[in-house]
């Protein structure tokens, strides 16, 4: 590598360019909370495929507009029959989508974090400022907003149509906020679950078929059960039921504090004594997929 | 750069360190020791991951069990195993590491830029790391590992996996990392033969004790050899035997390089400074002989290796 050699500086006017071989860095070190936030935003970005390949950005961005389209169309509807209410309620949105939503994570949870597992890039970032905590909380943060923006963006887009179509401004704005308060729990609660599973399953294909399961099969079990619960005239037991699967306790959540009507079979959501068992469990799987995770890259260190 | 102090590292089972005290200075440090001799706990504890179970250890004169991130900052690492994601570019890559090492995106650009030129990645560093060589991969994990100008990087069995040439060309660059980038090196190998080229200085550990620690110059300058071949003339039909019998004449012992490649037309003679040299030059002038060669033969660490094993067996042959 001859040509790595400082050249002496040519006397005289010619342009040329020298090798002036290996220079040192004196700027500045921004330390562990600029690295985590580079690997937060690079996490954010990679879930929509920006900075990636093109082949990563079209499944991404399809879900993206599958989850927009249909609000679009019920503005449109709503604008065009001057109807004087939304053709449904912003805290039903992502229970309608719920199957669009759990597409995206099963494809973005093990891209998040499988690849770093799979091909052993973790050591490389904890022989840097980076402790684990600083990896997991980026990784969870930023699955979270992807998420928030993809379970967001659709009602956005229905508030500023109903506010298009003149309907009653109050109404609008709470339903609005509420469904927002619903999303943001339910992208907290599904980046958790999504990367745990996706964390322990490096193996590609793998993670996305344990993300859709471990989303899907409780889901399926818990209305088949509350279906024939409620079939039964044992209607009580129909709340309980619905804590084992991400998608109804964020349905009983939403419906016992944030005025949704529960998709529950009979429409019986749980009342608030319920609806507080619903928020703790909740609240409480998200901590503890914080904790898993923590635990998780403790052990994969160097 | 590093300094341990009866540094001890205890797993429920095994003890991966034991009492370990060693000085590293500047320079390009070989840490020699067979699988499990405790290299990588050695790493992990310096880069302040792994908590020692007793003693302590500095690097760059940081404490790792309080500075650990401080030092992570200004060490490199660059692992053994693979650590690249085949779907990005090297430069990709490295910017992102350089970012995680703390550097604002700007300057990560154009340290990328720098260092994968340095390790000699010129256009192919746009494309994806799953299409490069075993080389390449290297060179791209060693870029990671120097993108943040550290003053120390840590080269876990860097050599692994290349060919001759690839081999050849990363003992070059390693060597480079210290003489041209000003970055000194801790190097871990297998092969004594790569670490006595490209270090100054070898630490040997086994079973996580410190064997030996000397400079390299040490090792192998006790005493050195030198190997003589010359050619034949019409006056001297045996040219080999004429340089012998003149080198007897003046008093140095010679052997015949039985065993080495081209025996019976190498002579092996031990130095004993600048004018054994000169000896043999004039000698084989004087025959009006050619010289084909005349090279060092230096002790290699490997004896050292042997020696110690010769110690160790006597020592436990007494224990008996």
């Amino acid at each position: 590598m001859a040509t790595e050699q400082p050249t002496p500086a040519a006397a005289g006017d010619q342009t040329r360019i020298h090798n002036i071989g290996y220079r040192g860095y004196d700027g500045p070190r921004l330390g562990r909370a600029y690295a985590r936030r580079s690997l937060y935003s690079q996490s954010l970005r990679g879930a929509y495929g920006l900075g990636r390949s093109a082949k990563t950005k079209v499944l991404p961005m399809l879900l993206f507009a599958v989850m927009c389209v249909p609000a679009g169309i019920m503005v449109a509807v709503a604008v065009a029959t001057k109807a004087d209410e939304l053709p449904l309620r912003y805290t039903t949105y992502a229970v309608v989508m719920q199957a669009v939503i759990s597409l995206y994570l099963a494809s973005q949870a093990p891209q998040s974090v499988s690849r770093d597992l799979r091909f052993k890039t973790v050591p490389l970032y904890f022989s840097r400022p980076i402790e684990t905590a600083d990896y997991v909380r980026a990784k969870y943060a930023a699955l979270t907003s992807a998420l928030f923006v993809l379970t967001a963006v659709p009602l956005l887009v229905l508030y500023v149509g109903a506010l298009l179509a003149k309907l009653d401004f109050t109404d609008q704005t709470k339903g609005f906020a509420q469904g927002l308060v619903s999303v943001a729990l339910l992208s907290l609660l599904f980046a958790g679950v999504g990367l745990v599973v996706a964390s322990v399953t490096p193996r590609r294909g793998f993670g996305i078929a344990a993300v859709i399961a471990v989303l899907t099969i409780p889901y399926g079990a818990v209305s088949t059960l509350q279906a024939i619960a409620d079939v039964q005239d044992s209607s009580g037991a129909v709340p309980w039921i619905g804590l084992f699967s991400p998608i109804t306790l964020i349905d009983g959540v939403q419906t016992a504090f944030l005025g949704a009507t529960s998709g529950f079979p009979g429409g019986t959501g749980p009342s608030t004594a319920e609806g507080l068992v619903y928020v703790l469990v909740t609240l409480g799987l998200i901590a503890g997929s914080y904790g898993l995770l923590i635990r998780r890259y403790k052990k994969v260190g160097l | 750069m590093i300094a341990t102090e009866s540094l001890s590292k205890r797993f429920p089972r095994v003890t991966a360190l034991d009492r370990l005290t060693v000085d590293v200075g500047p320079g390009v440090t070989g840490l020699v020791g067979a699988n499990g001799a405790g290299k990588s706990t050695l790493i992990k504890i310096l880069l302040g991951l792994s908590p020692a179970t007793e003693g302590r250890a500095e690097v760059l004169g940081l404490d790792v069990a309080t500075k650990g991130a401080t030092i992570r900052e200004r060490v490199g690492y660059m692992p053994e195993h693979d650590c690249l994601p085949p779907d990005v570019s090297a430069t990709e890559f490295v910017v992102h590491m350089a970012r995680m090492s703390g550097l604002p995106p700007t300057a990560a650009r154009e340290r990328t830029a720098d260092t994968l030129r340095h390790v000699g990645l010129y256009e192919e560093r746009y494309r994806p790391i799953g299409g490069y060589s075993t080389g390449m991969k290297q060179r791209v994990k060693l870029a990671q590992a120097l993108v943040h100008d550290p003053r120390l990087v840590f080269l876990d069995e860097p050599t692994n996996g290349l060919d001759p040439v690839g081999r050849d060309e990363m003992l070059g660059l390693i060597r480079r990392i210290h003489t041209d980038f000003g970055i000194s090196v801790l190097v871990t190998s297998h092969l004594l033969g790569e670490l006595e080229r490209t270090c100054d200085h070898v630490v040997v550990i086994d079973g996580g004790k410190l064997l030996r620690a000397s400079s390299t110059t040490d090792f192998t300058q006790n005493t050195t050899t030198l190997a003589i071949e010359v050619t034949d003339t019409d006056e001297h039909p045996d040219g080999t035997r004429a340089v012998r019998d003149a080198l007897h004449a003046r008093g140095v012992s010679v052997e015949d390089g039985s065993g080495l490649p081209g025996a019976g037309r190498v002579l092996l003679l031990t130095t004993t400074g600048e004018e054994t040299y000169d000896l043999v030059r004039d000698v084989i002038t004087d025959l009006g002989l050619g010289l084909v060669r005349m090279e060092q033969r230096r002790h290699h660490i490997s004896e050292v290796f042997k020696d110690s094993d010769a110690e160790r067996k006597e020592a436990v042959g007494h224990g008996n």
